[in-house]
């Protein structure tokens, strides 16, 4: 695994792509970026004291290493990301990566997959889609949002495989949660979700009833990301884990969800 | 550039500068971010006699400029440490220092006997102030009576330097710091976290899963001066200051103010490399200043 390092970048594009959401386009202001997996994460320093002194743990929604550019998918949650979404091209900000464990990516070519996000939780998903559809995988999305109003341009998961969307309001792609959506009566051989955590435990539970191997990917509190103040932990059944350190993506056997 | 060495009893550190026990881990995570040879000494995450899973989560709360902790001492108890993680940091260039935590007198004592037998272990830094616990921790350290009782046992198993990381949720510190000196500790540290508590008024719930906990971080740093100031005037012994260090100008205020060390704790989270920097601070302030000593700033304020 890369070594992890402490890179300042430059932000190239900051582009809002929602009422809530927007990505962050950056690019090392010297050296290059560290190898990443898809599932790993990166620690943004704010500095927006005194609400935020903390770094923001934020997933990969992409990489390009031949442009050196990270892309990184943000929801407007508090002080935190919204001092983030004020950043302007050209401005520099340091980041910690790369952090925690990727998705399991299998081994023999040619797997049916489903990735299964919900809101921002659809970050991670793009770079790994993108990573499993190289691998010579099947990729299909299933994207959920409340309503189109925070749904952002899903061209860049269209190129990558097929999409199929659910919103709470019907106003785009069906309608009601992803756990009700007909994709999930073709079996895939693997699932993977990142999103709200009653929609990974919904999709767990279908996972777990379909004998359908399944990965979550947890984002609880953090302080350092480095698996040291043990703050982040989730209960799984070797005890309490590090989602930073030890996860953030959990085979779902390992965790103690009640699904 | 000036001597920077400095001495807790009979632990000579290179440098003044420590990480805090519980924020660095064990030194391992932040390696390939941090040259661990520029620090002064490493005190890992507090151990137990026993195998310790630690409070559930929510464990964590940001503050005004500070965070709030509930981590509750989660460790894999003295023997793991002993047997699997003892032989994977005792070369590193620095001062390891482990942490020492119980719920009973004899647990403290049979914890510190155990440390004694590794060589490379030259101090440890018993735990008589977390807040997180529900029995001991900082129950030991509230009261001056159990604190020498607690220290009085731990002396007698363990004969290398003995710190005492105090409690700062107390009338009068000092009290506290003059028992644990009375029963042979070789140095105090000090502060350990101020108990707080946050509230998410959208679910008109408490933020961490213990209701309190521990308040750390650049909030807490007046406090911290002012108790480092007032237990340096009250005991002999050396003063390690804690409590909000995130610059160099912060660790010579606790310098000046009677510390013969410091430790740096919430800051790593912030900037895993913080560490070095105050060193080299600390260094920069003293050739600028004409001092050829860290010795010549320590309890130097003038008042």
């Amino acid at each position: 695994m890369a070594r992890k390092c402490l890179l300042d970048c430059e932000v190239v594009e900051n582009l809002p792509l929602s009422n809530t959401c927007f990505q962050l386009q950056l690019r090392p202001v010297s050296g290059a970026l560290p190898a990443i997996l898809p599932g790993q994460f990166v620690e943004i320093r704010v500095d927006h004291t005194p609400s935020v002194v903390l770094r923001r743990p934020i997933s990969v929604f992409d990489v390009d290493f031949s442009s050196q550019q990270l892309s990184l998918l943000i929801q407007k949650v508090g002080d935190g990301t919204v001092a983030l979404s004020q950043l302007k091209a050209g401005e520099v900000v340091n980041l910690l990566l790369p952090l925690g464990n990727g998705f399991t990516i299998p081994s023999e070519s040619g797997k049916r997959l489903l990735l299964v996000g919900g809101g921002v939780g659809i970050a991670p998903l793009l770079y790994l889609g993108r990573v499993l559809r190289d691998g010579g995988h099947e990729v299909n999305f299933l994207l959920g949002f409340r309503s189109t109003r925070e749904m952002i341009d899903l061209k860049p998961y269209e190129a990558i495989g097929e999409v199929f969307v659910t919103t709470e309001d019907g106003s785009a792609g069906e309608r009601g949660f992803v756990t009700n959506h007909s994709v999930l009566d073709q079996k895939a051989d693997f699932i993977y979700t990142c999103g709200p955590t009653p929609m990974m435990k919904a999709v767990a539970a279908y996972a777990k009833k379909a004998s359908v191997a399944c990965e979550v990917s947890l984002e609880n509190k953090m302080a350092c990301g480095l698996g040291a103040c043990l703050c982040c932990v989730t209960d799984t059944v070797d005890g309490h884990k590090c989602v930073c350190s030890e996860g953030p993506v959990f085979n779902i056997n390992q965790l103690k969800w009640q699904i | 550039m000036a001597d920077l060495t400095t001495h807790i009893g009979a632990l000579q550190l290179k440098n003044p500068v420590m990480t805090a026990s519980g924020t660095f881990g064990y030194g391992t995570e932040f390696a390939d971010l941090v040259d661990l040879s520029q620090i002064g000494g490493i005190v890992v995450k507090g151990t137990t006699l026993h195998h310790r899973e630690g409070n559930p989560y929510p464990r964590m709360a940001e503050t005004a400029s500070g965070m709030l902790n509930a981590v509750g001492l989660q460790n894999k108890g003295v023997d793991y440490f002993v047997e699997h993680i003892y032989p994977t940091i005792c070369d590193y260039d620095t001062q390891m220092i482990v942490n020492v935590s119980g719920s009973s007198v004899e647990d403290y004592a049979a914890t510190a006997e155990k440390i004694a037998a590794l060589d490379k272990i030259n101090a440890i830094e018993v735990n008589i102030s977390c807040p997180n616990v529900k029995q001991g921790g900082m129950g030991f350290g509230t009261s001056p009576k159990m604190a020498e009782q607690v220290i009085n046992a731990v002396r007698r198993a363990y004969h290398k330097a003995l710190i005492v990381k105090l409690s700062p949720n107390v009338t009068d510190i000092t009290e506290i710091a003059r028992a644990v000196e009375a029963a042979g500790a070789d140095s105090v540290s000090l502060i350990n976290t101020l108990l707080g508590m946050a509230i998410d008024v959208r679910t008109r719930k408490p933020v961490l899963s213990t209701v309190t906990g521990g308040l750390s971080g650049p909030c807490i740093k007046p406090v911290a001066l002012r108790c480092v100031w007032q237990v340096a005037k009250a005991v002999k012994v050396p003063v390690i200051g804690m409590g909000g260090i995130a610059s160099a100008t912060d660790a010579i205020e606790f310098l000046l103010a009677g510390a013969s060390a410091i430790q740096i704790g919430m800051a790593n989270f912030i900037d895993p490399t913080v560490s070095v920097k105050v060193k080299q601070g600390i260094d920069d302030y003293l050739d600028q200043n004409g001092f050829q000593s860290i010795q010549q700033i320590i309890g130097k304020l003038e008042v």
